[in-house]
């Protein structure tokens, strides 16, 4: 936060000379983020046109690639490995220093070593969701049959689409059975995704801070992102790579108001209150004079220095269309009968993004099931972001659910993990 | 004397009975092992640990958020959830046993909740403080007070629980609803069985606490 702060008064200071100011340019070059979409600083698998993904909206997308990055070792019975599936805006980098923003992986609180999820015990899996832009085939990578960036040319996705591209990625890796599938928020939604699809390959489940469809109120607000974004001029109807720009004010614009829903009003209060950025009194402008407004410019203006714009349209889009009763009759248990997965539900009381009524409800459904399922709710007042920060209950919970389970799959017990 | 002394307990290691309760050493034994258990009012997941020392598939509801936690962090399958209002989501005989164990007298609608946990469950094992225990009744009859035990300490207008029953109501709860009983065990106040072959007001006078095995009644 006091980097954040920091880095924030001096692209202001930077501003000065040009009157009111709006979101700062980034300062990471495109060239940078750009290199990631096709070449990715991590392993790549391809899949060739006999092996193409069947998308919902009924396309074959072949050729295409999926990277992600791997820790650990797989054992000789090939029982212990975890997949990791990232959130909105995340990627494969999950323990490991980002390539293009040089910062800490976006989980290493709860993978790593020492932590719950240790590269020790198990071969730990993360893979960038198809759509995605760093690495993985979405609408920044270049389309074969043009030789150009897809664009809105690239079909639209599905959480079940990113589902069946990583059970093909985890087939490749020679993997039967996943020990675990991991995930918070559209993370979340795809280890559900696996479950119902996959049931027989998933050991055990973690699905933290998610919901097994999205909500009336948060299709809303990512609605509103897209429209920040397809009103930038910069944008140019989805095909700003032809013009060598990208529309990184609509993209901030986007991530601030996001970003507020992944907080609370008690956290902002907390952190930020009323207080002034860098003066004593309010200028009577339009300038950041609030450390929140700081805050927020700052949280836009650095998540377009490693994100695309149309990605980002896509892949809320996938999110949006997530309903996993709608996909079996209407009867959310339907999805989960019979089912052998150990689960682990967990929801933060603050959350108002994926509020505990829906992992509740997931819950039930499961309990109908007869499924083994454990659903503890966090008390923390830091919102939907909660999972991805130090919440020591949480990864209490974690390990002793995943220790759990690796004495029911005859993993080694080892406490220290 | 301890339980154990009294009541043997297959499959538990010598010297280990003395960190489980009377009632919960009374339970694990009446659960055949290897069967599916749901725990209903888990507590902090004692009794599901017991169980699990069993080859038992234990699963949890408990209403509070610590005692949630906590068993979740002891690995356990255990899910926040109130016992009045959270069984109806749990399909027919989705369990060989259900347990609801002290907690009977502390839900809004005891008769409805006993006939789910006969529903979702094939038995149920069912234990509570009963209120006809001598003491009871002579706190009432003498002190001219509502009851407060060394179990039950808290005062008439902090105690959750709100359908005390004695050994004698329950039983006729489970004659007017047509639920089997298999077996029951009273406890005195140490713990130890009330001798069998003495008669039911012997139990509900001498019983501090009742343990009942339960099974669906024919007919009706």
């Amino acid at each position: 936060m006091q980097v954040a702060i920091k880095r924030l008064i001096a692209n202001e200071v930077d501003g000065q000379m040009g009157g009111v100011k709006s979101i700062p340019s980034p300062a990471i070059s495109a060239d940078e983020r750009s290199h990631e979409v096709d070449h990715p600083s991590s392993q790549v698998a391809h899949f060739g046109t006999e092996q193409p993904l069947r998308l919902d909206c009924g396309v074959d997308l072949s050729p295409f690639q999926i990277a992600y990055q791997t820790y650990g070792e797989l054992n000789a019975g090939r029982s212990n490995a975890v997949l990791i599936c990232h959130a909105l805006t995340g990627d494969q980098h999950v323990a490991n220093v980002h390539p293009v923003t040089g910062k800490p992986g976006w989980w290493e609180t709860l993978v790593g070593p020492g932590r719950p999820i240790d590269p020790k015990h198990y071969f730990i899996i993360c893979s960038n969701v198809i759509g995605g832009c760093m690495g993985s085939t979405g609408p920044a990578s270049i389309n074969p049959a043009t030789g150009k960036v897809w664009g809105l040319d690239f079909p639209v996705i599905t959480i079940p689409d990113m589902v069946r591209a990583q059970a093909m990625l985890i087939d490749r890796l020679g993997i039967d059975t996943l020990f675990a599938v991991v995930g918070g928020s559209m993370g979340g939604m795809q280890v559900l995704q696996w479950t119902a699809a996959y049931p027989s390959r998933v050991f055990s489940a973690l699905a933290i801070a998610c919901a097994t469809r999205h909500s009336a109120q948060n299709i809303a607000f990512h609605e509103l992102g897209r429209q920040a974004v397809m009103a930038d001029p910069d944008w140019h109807g989805g095909g700003y790579a032809d013009h060598g720009i990208h529309p990184h004010r609509g993209l901030a614009v986007a991530r601030m108001a996001a970003h507020i829903t992944y907080l609370s009003d008690a956290a902002l209060h907390r952190k930020f209150g009323r207080r002034m950025q860098d003066r004593e009194l309010p200028t009577f402008s339009f300038d950041a004079d609030f450390q929140v407004e700081s805050y927020l410019r700052y949280q836009g203006s650095s998540f377009v220095e490693r994100f695309d714009a149309n990605s980002y349209l896509y892949l809320t889009r996938a999110m949006d269309y997530f309903d996993i009763a709608a996909d079996h009759g209407g009867v959310l248990a339907k999805a989960f009968a019979g089912i052998a997965t150990r689960f682990c539900v967990v929801s933060f009381t603050s959350d108002w993004l994926f509020p505990t009524s829906e992992s509740r409800a997931l819950v039930h459904a499961l309990n109908a099931s007869s499924a083994r399922v454990s659903f503890a709710e966090i008390e923390t007042d830091r919102g939907h972001d909660a999972f991805l920060l130090d919440v020591p209950e949480f990864f209490d919970i974690s390990r002793a659910f995943l220790q759990s389970a690796g004495k029911a799959r005859g993993l080694s017990g080892k406490k220290d993990g | 004397m301890s339980v154990q002394e009294v009541l043997p307990l297959g499959g538990l290691a010598a010297g280990q009975s003395g960190q489980f309760r009377a009632d919960h050493l009374l339970v694990a034994e009446m659960v055949k092992p290897g069967s599916k258990v749901l725990d209903v009012g888990c507590g902090e997941g004692d009794l599901l640990q017991l169980l699990e020392t069993r080859g038992i598939d234990g699963r949890g509801i408990e209403l509070s958020r610590e005692g949630v936690n906590r068993c979740v962090a002891k690995g356990l399958a255990v899910v926040q959830g109130d016992a009045d209002t959270d069984l109806v989501n749990y399909p027919d005989d989705a369990f060989d046993y259900v347990i609801l164990s002290q907690t009977l007298q502390a839900t809004r609608q005891p008769r409805v909740v006993l006939e789910n946990l006969l529903r979702i469950g094939r038995r149920a094992i069912v234990s509570f403080p009963n209120f006809g225990f001598w003491k009871m009744r002579l706190q009432l009859l003498i002190g001219g007070h509502m009851p407060r035990t060394e179990n039950l300490p808290a005062t008439w207008y902090d105690t959750a629980n709100i359908h005390f029953c004695t050994i004698k109501d329950f039983v006729q709860l489970c004659d007017e609803i047509n639920v089997k009983m298999e077996r029951s065990v009273a406890l005195d106040l140490y713990g130890r069985p009330v001798p069998l072959n003495l008669p039911w007001w012997v139990w509900n006078m001498f019983g501090e606490q009742a343990v009942f095995l339960l099974s669906r009644g024919g007919g009706k």
